[in-house]
């Protein structure tokens, strides 16, 4: 190998006029080339200026003429990146080869609230509109300027401004401004965040103009992910940098008492980083440290088993006292209730759920007296270097978090802990410590998605009208972790270091758009089992507490169809007056060769395969979603598989058609492995699910053969996102499908084999 | 500590470690080889796969000791941008990956599979990767890509 090289960047040069902190790389070793890639600023034009009233701190214009759009949010592989340069190109009238995307850099990109609520297209994208049409506003006034005629004149080809019936005369954004700064305001409304919004006095095309956005173009990171040229964090390095390992408590909540150093006094160079219960070793190898992780003696206090019987969980749920609830009321619920010829009733049950990312965690951390710099593969960056700025107790401007690709972002999962994880311990040892969570870690202490338990009740009268429904949802906190890790106290070394965390009790309400007279929907959250640094903490999972509250209510209508002998299809456009609504649902129906009939009559059989098919319906935040799904379950086993789905989407204006259908077949795929397999188990002391043995998640076996996505673009509407829409119904629509295969309704997530046999056969 | 010499990608390169260090951690650490992934450390999920004399094998619990002579290639080994592998070519072309992170064990495993077996069909594909893990759900985008470079290497 070559001797390494030094190559020195100035963090000058890429913050502006912040701190002047020097990071040593070594050119030989692609991990820290990588870093260093990551790290760097666009030649010339770059954003010095990260005040979003500057329209500098949204694009930059090369000498050559490239566009760098900078995204505050970041992309986890679902092509957002892409739909932004796509959204500026098109405002901007250049090539979209020639738009690059930075993302998720605190150094170079505003706060739009990192990865978040499915709000990358809706209210990021609504920002770079903006933006890449004030661009364009400001460039072909400077034109007019030097090309001596009205601004009203000129037409913009490929980056190119020229006079209108005479392209002779002509000047490239290029020439007008590459390399250098617009100087230019923007208009900002004062927020942080995914509520973020830029106005300018640029209009921006109506989308009958539209030339790039609407068209399918290939995403950005692939080819980087198959030739293995695209770092994930996993692969970050910097010269000098120690392997973090951390060690956990056996009993969930048990403090350390004492340390035995001389447990691992045989193996080279560890150092033990101990800070009340917050407790890792650091060393030179990374083979090292994960050997004096597993063969450290640590005296942990006896503590009380934190958690109940698992078996017991649901009644836990019932039983427990209310911590905070919430409801809204149309009409007249308890009369309609007190006059119905008939009533029907059920409740429903989703366990907690693992983020389970693919690789467990990893994080970089750069703790120096004069900055910090981590790198992390967590979705909300802006919000990470707030919590390590914290957890440190430096000035957040003193903090870099540097987002690089994880193993999978799904929400609030292990990423932002390992960050902590890795700040404290590198501000312990003085020097730079790269910690990776071991598999055990990323499925026994992420954030869980809640378990919960719904309940719904129809009245109907003697025709079998629905005069009434009330749906209760009663579960753990979404918010008992934060989603973001702004406040060290949601996080597992904040904790650990006696940060409380704000500990919020929230749960949500279902999107119900049935046109019942008299409706009553409502939650009530419970509290933690167990306060603090659980590994049953509860937090933001894709579509936060969507597949739990769908399963149950459309699970539910599916029961009222049923009762009144309805058809499930006919049943919900019954009450469904919105037009797209309905349409998604006809549309599904149309591709699925739905045939009409009551509910509980679409069984097929042979030999010990019997096969129904099922629907569900849902919106999320205007995105609308209809799903058919097939269902062949064993009679013999319980087995169950799912040959086809088909979807129907509808989220208003459509920006990469091919990207979406991705991004929905990928949701039909996981949110099949949740419904079907997922369930997080625990005994009276600990999480017991840590690896893909004890959790299962969908097999290739399993993925439907055939995943037929209905697109219905609405280009008028506003684009109300898509990364999370698709797992909303996708489960309900299985357990209809099951019970129209086997008459047998089940109630409790998730509707695996064990479950369909105990309860069918 | 022991010395090993590891042939990977037809280069021989002399490391110390300890003889049940897993090869993992010798590719990633030792020589910046950063294509095999470190997912689960319990040869369950596939994304640390290499392929040993053209074995696919999980280089997570694949100890230093036991590797011997065999020669290691890694997802660079097998393409790169300029001379792709058909299966690259086809995970381009239908764009599969999500997050990617699991990418490099379904590659190396069907890069091994599809060596041996030409015209496969989908329950082949199937049964060939079975066990492979993917969080993000693109089983089916995997399956079709699978499909597309076996149709090109027949």
């Amino acid at each position: 190998m070559h001797a390494p090289t030094k190559i020195e960047l100035s963090r000058r040069e890429l913050m502006g006029t912040a701190g002047a902190l020097v990071f040593a790389f070594s050119v030989s070793d692609p991990g820290t080339v990588a870093a260093q890639q990551v790290m760097a600023a666009p030649e010339g034009g770059a954003n010095s200026a990260l005040d979003p009233t500057e329209l500098d701190s949204w694009l930059a214009i090369a000498p050559d003429g490239k566009v760098t759009v900078f995204f505050g949010k970041m992309d986890g592989g679902q092509g957002t990146d892409l739909a932004m340069a796509m959204i500026v190109a098109e405002e901007m009238d250049v090539p979209l080869k020639d738009v690059d995307v930075v993302e998720g850099d605190t150094a170079r990109t505003v706060n739009q609230g990192g990865a978040s609520g499915s709000t990358g297209v809706r209210f990021a994208g609504s920002a770079l509109r903006v933006a890449g049409a004030e661009a364009r506003r400001v460039l072909v006034m400077k034109a007019a300027e030097k090309l001596g005629v009205d601004a009203s004149q000129l037409t913009v080809t490929d980056g190119v401004v020229s006079v209108a019936g005479d392209p002779a005369r002509k000047i490239s954004y290029a020439e007008l401004i590459g390399g250098g700064h617009f100087h230019s305001k923007i208009g900002w409304n004062k927020q942080y965040g995914n509520p973020l919004a830029l106005t300018s006095p640029a209009r921006p095309k109506t989308h009958d103009q539209y030339k790039i956005v609407g068209t399918t173009q290939p995403r950005l990171d692939v080819k980087g992910k198959v030739f293995g040229t695209k770092p994930w964090v996993q692969d970050i390095r910097v010269e000098g940098m120690l392997h973090g390992r951390m060690v956990r408590p056996p009993v969930a909540g048990a403090s350390v008492a004492s340390v035995d150093e001389s447990s691992i006094a045989k193996i080279p160079g560890v150092q033990i980083v101990r800070k009340g219960d917050f407790i890792g070793v650091v060393a030179p190898r990374e083979w090292n440290a994960i050997r004096a992780a597993r063969t450290l003696k640590v005296n942990w206090t006896r503590t009380p088993d934190p958690f109940p019987d698992q078996a017991k969980i649901y009644d836990h749920i019932r039983q427990s006292p209310v911590t905070k609830s919430d409801k809204t009321e149309e009409g007249q619920v308890d009369a309609a209730f007190a006059g119905a010829a008939r009533v029907v009733e059920a409740e429903y049950e989703w366990p907690f759920q693992s983020h389970a990312s693919m690789g467990p965690a990893c994080a970089l951390a750069d703790v120096r007296a004069d900055g910090v710099t981590v790198w992390t593969g967590t979705q909300k960056p802006h919000f990470a270097a707030q919590g390590v700025a914290g957890v440190l107790g430096v000035p957040v401007e003193k903090v870099r978090a540097i987002w690089v690709a994880g193993p999978g972002s799904y929400g609030r999962n292990d990423a932002g802990d390992a960050t902590m994880d890795a700040a404290v311990l590198s501000q312990a040892v003085g020097k730079p410590v790269r910690v990776q969570y071991m598999r055990n870690e990323g499925h026994g202490w992420d954030p869980k998605a809640p378990a919960s338990v719904h309940r719904g009740r129809a009245a109907l009268d003697k025709d079998g009208n629905v005069l009434a429904l009330e749906f209760w949802s009663r579960g753990f906190s979404r918010l008992e972790t934060n989603s973001t890790e702004a406040d060290p106290g949601d996080t597992l070394a904040g904790m650990l270091l006696g940060h409380k965390g704000k500990r919020t009790p929230a749960f949500n309400l279902p999107e119900n758009a049935y046109t019942f007279s008299n409706k009553r929907l409502g939650w009530e959250t419970i509290a933690a089992l167990l306060p603090g640094a659980s590994p049953l903490r509860t937090s933001h999972m894709r579509d936060p507490l969507g597949p739990q509250i769908t399963f149950a209510s459309e699970s539910f209508m599916d029961e009222v169809a049923y009762a009144v002998g309805a058809d499930p299809v006919e049943f919900r456009l019954k009450y469904l007056t919105e037009p797209r609504d309905r349409a998604a649902i006809q549309a599904a129906a149309e591709k699925a060769g739905w045939q009409p009939g009551k509910a509980g009559t679409r069984r097929t059989q042979r030999g010990n395969i019997v096969t129904g098919r099922g629907v569900a319906y849902q919106q999320r935040g205007g995105t609308i979603v209809a799903i058919i799904a097939d269902a062949e379950v064993n009679t013999r086993t319980g087995e169950i598989r799912v040959p086809r789905v088909v979807v129907a989407h509808d989220c208003g204006l459509i920006v990469n058609p091919g990207g979406l259908r991705h991004v929905v077949e990928c949701n039909v795929v996981q949110g099949l492995s949740r419904t079907i397999h997922e369930e997080v188990k625990f005994d009276h002391r600990n999480v017991t699910s840590v690896d893909w043995l004890t959790y299962p998640i969908v097999d290739i076996g399993e993925a439907p053969r055939v995943i037929d996505v209905v697109l219905l673009n609405h280009p008028e509407a506003i684009s109300t996102g898509a990364g999370e829409a698709t797992m909303r119904p996708l489960a309900a629509a299985v357990n209809n499908a099951i019970f129209e295969a086997t008459g047998t309704r089940l109630r409790r997530a998730p509707l695996n084999a064990a479950r369909i046999k105990a309860s069918t056969v | 500590m022991a010395q090993y010499r590891l042939k990977v990608n037809g280069t021989v390169h002399t490391i110390e470690a300890d003889p049940g260090m897993p090869l993992l951690y010798a590719l990633r650490d030792d020589l910046k080889m950063d294509n095999p992934h470190f997912g689960c450390g319990l040869s369950q999920c596939g994304a640390c796969t290499v392929h040993l004399d053209g074995v696919a094998t999980r280089s997570c619990v694949t100890e230093m000791s036991k590797v011997g002579n065999r020669e290691v290639t890694t997802l660079t080994g097998l393409g790169t941008p300029e001379h792709p592998h058909p299966l690259q070519t086809a995970y381009v072309e239908e764009e599969v990956p999500q997050c990617g992170y699991c990418l490099n064990g379904w590659i190396m495993t069907a890069a091994a599979f599809l060596k041996t077996k030409k015209h496969p069909t989908e329950d082949e594909i199937r049964d060939a990767l079975a066990g492979l893990k993917c969080r993000c759900g693109t089983h089916t985008g995997i399956v079709r890509a699978v499909k597309r470079a076996a149709e090109k290497m027949a």
